[in-house]
């Protein structure tokens, strides 16, 4: 049907799917009306602060409670033996392990949870914190993951001792977690042995934090009347820490609700159950009244959910004309002291093989080893799926130094091995079917917005003059929206998410999620989608996500998995729903179901156009006036398990010129061309990007978790680890190519993990770039001043 | 910890409160005064998500003590809008998607809300130099320069339409 004046009117009053509507969630955020966890106040709540380790490893030899506990206004300490009667002092990790919950008898890195103070007052609690005696003798530390499986290294965890698995296959040291491969050892070795040329090099993906601007915390409140616990806690997965809980506590799961309200921003951090949550939570069970515990910043930066901490050896194999055979990636995984690290039962290196990005690679061999340190547990995914960063920037920088080594064009070494877009759904070496994918057009589109060529020519002019250029390039592709349930789940729990729509008797409607948004605007786009599939104005639509008592299950939101697996839920009930309202509809109509034709926002009787009723009309109806065995209302709840993942992908550049005396970096431009199948809103897509581009600026220009020899951690406030501001954060410059998904409901794929993943290693290949003339293949982020001025002074280049 | 009485104006309310000499005046503002608009996040003065408006300057609330206060004008983002109607640079973050998990807009908009008293039509550079002290981890910061700058012009062609009118 042709579509005239007024029917586009009646599309964009939807504002549906494709609309850059304006937020539905800012109204209370600019007027300071949003509810974080800390602005949750109950009556008779009191406040619980932790007595941290101040050693990396050590045994706890005494904890003296009696001063802590005679400050006026202290109501209890709680320790490990008062957890223990309640078999509470170790909980179940992500990961397949145990972590403490208060340490038990000893401590294995620094700042662990020794003890909680209870008392009326914060301040109060935090007075109580410093009273607490707790005497130690100190063990030695391992820091470097290289040295935890020496023969003489000091065993981190005693409680596994004897144990020759934590829950990922066979354990090679006290301090080994797993081993995990993927691919064919033997051909790959072989066709190294044979190959024209091979690269190696040694590269790190340093520790990090996402330091979100909210820390983590709750309030445990527990009524002992009704025997009901209610949770209110900043998580991303608000279902799964509902289940966690009735697994821990023994109260039966329908008397556990977890609400989230609003969450200030969660890129990983508020993935995991940390122990601080547990003792709350028991306090406020033993205490009868409701307990908050908020962390400090130093204590998140510390203690809960790091990231990366990935030392790979990387090598490739090709022939001289750079067409890669061969990839054998072999990693050294550091997951502290518990492994915590976030992961799919089956996936103990999380999505760590989809390292062969966007290019055809015929054979291929991955291992991850991960062991134990006197650091912090976690591995949490640092904006990204389970460890696709830490994939995506070996592959995009060892391209990079294949095509140093040949001496070819590192835009053209890209185009002599995308996989081509009639490959697709192509089938990786290492297991992964990429559903979609057009990398070529996507890399020239961008290379001929900068201007590639001039760029190349401006920088050979500038090293004739001593001056330091570089140019980087990024073609990525992510794995995203975990995940089939056939092969993803987390605690036997599939990774499916859900959607449940009602649509009201005067035609508004409501929709509860299994996801739960941090600032990603589902409230908003989430309604879009709906109103595209229902006729539904946008505006009358109400979207609702994190109270386990209202919410249909699901999994959360993580890995970019809301659009692709709740989207797709959203797009199903409302589809289920419509079909409905097509039944309703012909009866109200006198037609035959086949008579209709949906319109925007009616079903029209085929050829009638004057015959027809709206999904106002319908709505009502379906309260009123439905066909004979039809139930009432209009409503449909939808738990999608997705058929495969999506695989958003990308071409970026990004143009640095480096002060040869200082190191200084100054990114002169960042070209970013995101591609996520079909686009819901473009207003928030791009704040998306702009916000992942800035992430990935901090993790490749500055952030890092560092620690002494006696693992002390060397800077852990926002005095040290740097989080970018106005000033030093670059322009971002976006554009997109659409390639939709084949199997999503609406075509679409995540989104907003995509510039972080693809942007860390564009930014540290346009560093190498600029350094390459010099020799130089690779340097470890991050790419602060002091470090790469190091690195020109080595090397005499910064005269 | 005997408590001293503090005395001053919250968003043009006079405010009475009872504080120990160690209490920061975000704690007393968020509470017992139940103004939560103003957030914690890092306690050292490096974030702004505490940032109000005290005596005509931008002030990180975690790391003044509240019995500093006394007499003060203080202003939060509570006190941004006046009579239901939002102020321009309200207006402008939404308009131009200047904020995402909101957990660090109060403080933007309360710096904002200054920068643009101390430089009614600033470039973008003095935006970004005059923000600096407030950081944020979702937007990347390119839309809240641009929220601030379309305010600006906002404020500055009402002020211009009524020095036409009067």
């Amino acid at each position: 049907m042709a579509a005239t004046a007024e029917s586009l009117a009646r599309k964009d009053k939807l504002e549906g799917i494709g609309c850059s509507r304006k937020r539905k969630e800012d109204p209370r955020f600019i007027q300071g009306k949003g509810l974080y966890v800390d602005d949750v106040k109950l009556p008779g709540m009191v406040y619980g602060a932790l007595v941290r380790s101040p050693h990396a490893h050590a045994r706890i030899k005494s904890i003296n409670k009696e001063r802590a506990l005679a400050l006026p206004g202290v109501i209890t300490v709680l320790t490990a033996d008062d957890l223990k009667p309640l078999n509470l002092h170790w909980m179940p990790t992500l990961g397949s392990d145990v972590q403490a919950v208060l340490a038990d008898e000893k401590v294995a890195f620094q700042m662990q949870e020794v003890a909680m103070v209870i008392a009326e007052e914060r301040y109060i609690a935090a007075d109580g914190v410093d009273l607490v005696e707790v005497e130690y003798e100190e063990l030695p530390v391992i820091v470097d993951p290289h040295k935890s499986m020496d023969p003489d290294a000091p065993i981190i965890r005693e409680d596994l001792v004897g144990k020759d698995e934590v829950g990922h296959g066979k354990r090679l040291h006290d301090n080994h977690i797993f081993t995990w491969e993927a691919g064919d050892k033997d051909s790959t070795d072989v066709v190294f042995e044979n190959a024209e040329v091979t690269i190696s090099e040694e590269i790190l993906n340093p520790r990090v934090h996402p330091c979100p601007l909210e820390t983590c915390g709750c309030v445990g409140s527990f009524d002992k009347i009704k025997g009901q616990l209610t949770v209110y806690m900043s998580t991303q997965a608000p279902h799964l820490v509902r289940t966690v809980l009735a697994m821990l506590s023994g109260i039966p799961e329908s008397k556990i609700r977890v609400i989230t309200n609003d969450i200030g921003g969660g890129f990983g951090n508020k993935v995991p159950i940390y122990p601080g949550y547990v003792v709350a939570i028991v306090a406020s069970i033993v205490l009868g009244r409701p307990v908050k515990w908020i962390e400090s910043r130093i204590e998140n930066i510390s203690t809960t959910g790091f990231a990366r901490d990935y030392h790979g050896i990387a090598e490739l194999a090709a022939d001289k004309d750079g067409r890669i055979k061969a990839l054998r990636f072999n990693v050294l995984a550091d997951h502290g002291a518990f492994n915590s690290h976030v992961s799919a039962t089956k996936w103990p290196a999380g999505l760590f093989s989809i390292c062969t990005g966007s290019y055809d690679i015929p054979t291929a061999y991955v291992k991850v080893d991960a062991v134990y340190t006197n650091k912090a547990p976690g591995g949490v995914a640092y904006r990204c799926s389970l460890r696709v960063t830490e994939a995506v920037y070996l592959i995009e920088r060892m391209i990079d130094i294949l095509a140093q080594k040949l001496d070819i064009d590192k835009a053209e070494i890209r185009k002599r091995n995308f996989v081509q877009a009639d490959q697709f759904p192509y089938n990786t070496s290492l297991g992964w079917t990429v559903d979609s994918g057009n990398y070529g057009p996507a890399l020239d589109k961008v290379l001929k917005a900068v201007d590639y060529e001039g760029l190349r020519k401006e920088q050979a002019e500038k090293r004739a003059n001593g001056e330091l250029m570089g140019i980087g390039i990024s073609t990525f592709t992510e794995i995203v929206g975990a995940g089939p349930t056939k092969a993803c789940d987390i605690l036997g729990i599939g990774l499916f998410d859900s959607c449940e729509i009602r649509v009201n008797p005067t035609g508004s409607a409501i929709a509860r999620m299994g996801t739960q948004t941090q600032g990603q605007g589902h409230e908003t786009t989430y309604a879009q989608i709906i109103a595209t599939e229902l006729g539904i104005p946008s505006e009358e639509i109400q979207v609702e996500e994190g109270d386990t008592d209202k919410a249909p299950y699901g999994a959360g939101t993580w890995g970019s998995r809301s659009t692709p697996v709740g989207g797709a839920a959203v797009a199903k009930a409302a589809r289920k729903i419509r079909d409905k309202a097509r039944k309703i509809a012909a009866h109200l109509l006198e037609v035959s179901e086949d008579d209709l034709e949906w319109d925007i926002d009616q079903f029209r009787v085929k050829g009638v156009p004057d015959q027809a009723k709206t999904m106002k009309e319908i709505a009502m109806a379906a309260y009123s006036n439905i066909p004979e065995g039809m139930e009432n209302g209009l409503e449909a709840v939808d738990y999608y398990d997705p058929p495969n993942f999506t695989f958003p992908f990308g071409a970026y550049v990004c143009v640095v010129d480096i002060d040869p005396q200082t190191g200084e970096i100054k990114v002169r431009r960042f070209y970013a061309l995101d591609d996520c199948g079909t686009r819901i809103n473009d207003m928030i897509i791009e704040g998306q990007i702009h916000g992942g581009l800035t992430e990935a600026f901090a993790v490749s220009m500055g952030q890092l978790i560092d620690f002494d020899e006696n693992g002390n951690l060397l800077g852990n406030s926002l005095m040290d680890y740097f989080l970018p501001t106005t000033v030093e954060t670059p322009h971002w410059e976006t554009d997109y190519t659409v390639t939709p998904s084949p199997h999503h409901p609406l075509g679409a794929k995540g989104v907003a993990e995509s510039p972080h993943v693809g942007g860390i290693p564009c930014f540290s290949n346009a560093v190498v770039d600029a350094l390459s003339h010099l020799g130089v293949t690779h340097v470890d982020m991050p790419h602060t001043a002091h470090r790469i001025w190091k690195k020109l002074h080595e090397l005499g280049a910064d005269k | 910890m005997d408590k001293i009485q503090v005395s001053f104006n919250l968003n043009g309310q006079p405010v009475e409160v009872l504080v120990e000499p160690r209490e920061l005046l975000i704690h007393v503002l968020r509470e017992q005064l139940q103004q939560t608009g103003s957030h914690i996040g890092c306690e050292t003065s490096h974030c702004g998500a505490c940032t109000v408006d005290f005596n005509g300057e931008s002030v990180k609330s975690c790391t003044l003590l509240a019995v500093q206060a006394q007499g003060a004008e203080v202003m939060t983002i509570e006190g941004l809008a006046s009579n239901g109607e939002l102020h321009p640079l309200q207006q402008a973050f939404m308009d131009e998607h200047g904020l995402q998990c909101g957990f660090c807009t109060p403080g933007m908009l309360m710096r904002s809300y200054r920068l643009l008293q101390e430089n009614s039509d600033p470039t973008e550079v003095e935006i970004r130099a005059g923000m600096s002290g407030n950081l944020c981890r979702c937007t990347g910061y390119q839309n809240i320069v641009k929220s601030i700058q379309k305010a600006a012009t906002v404020i500055n062609e009402s002020g211009r339409d009524e020095a036409k009118t009067a």
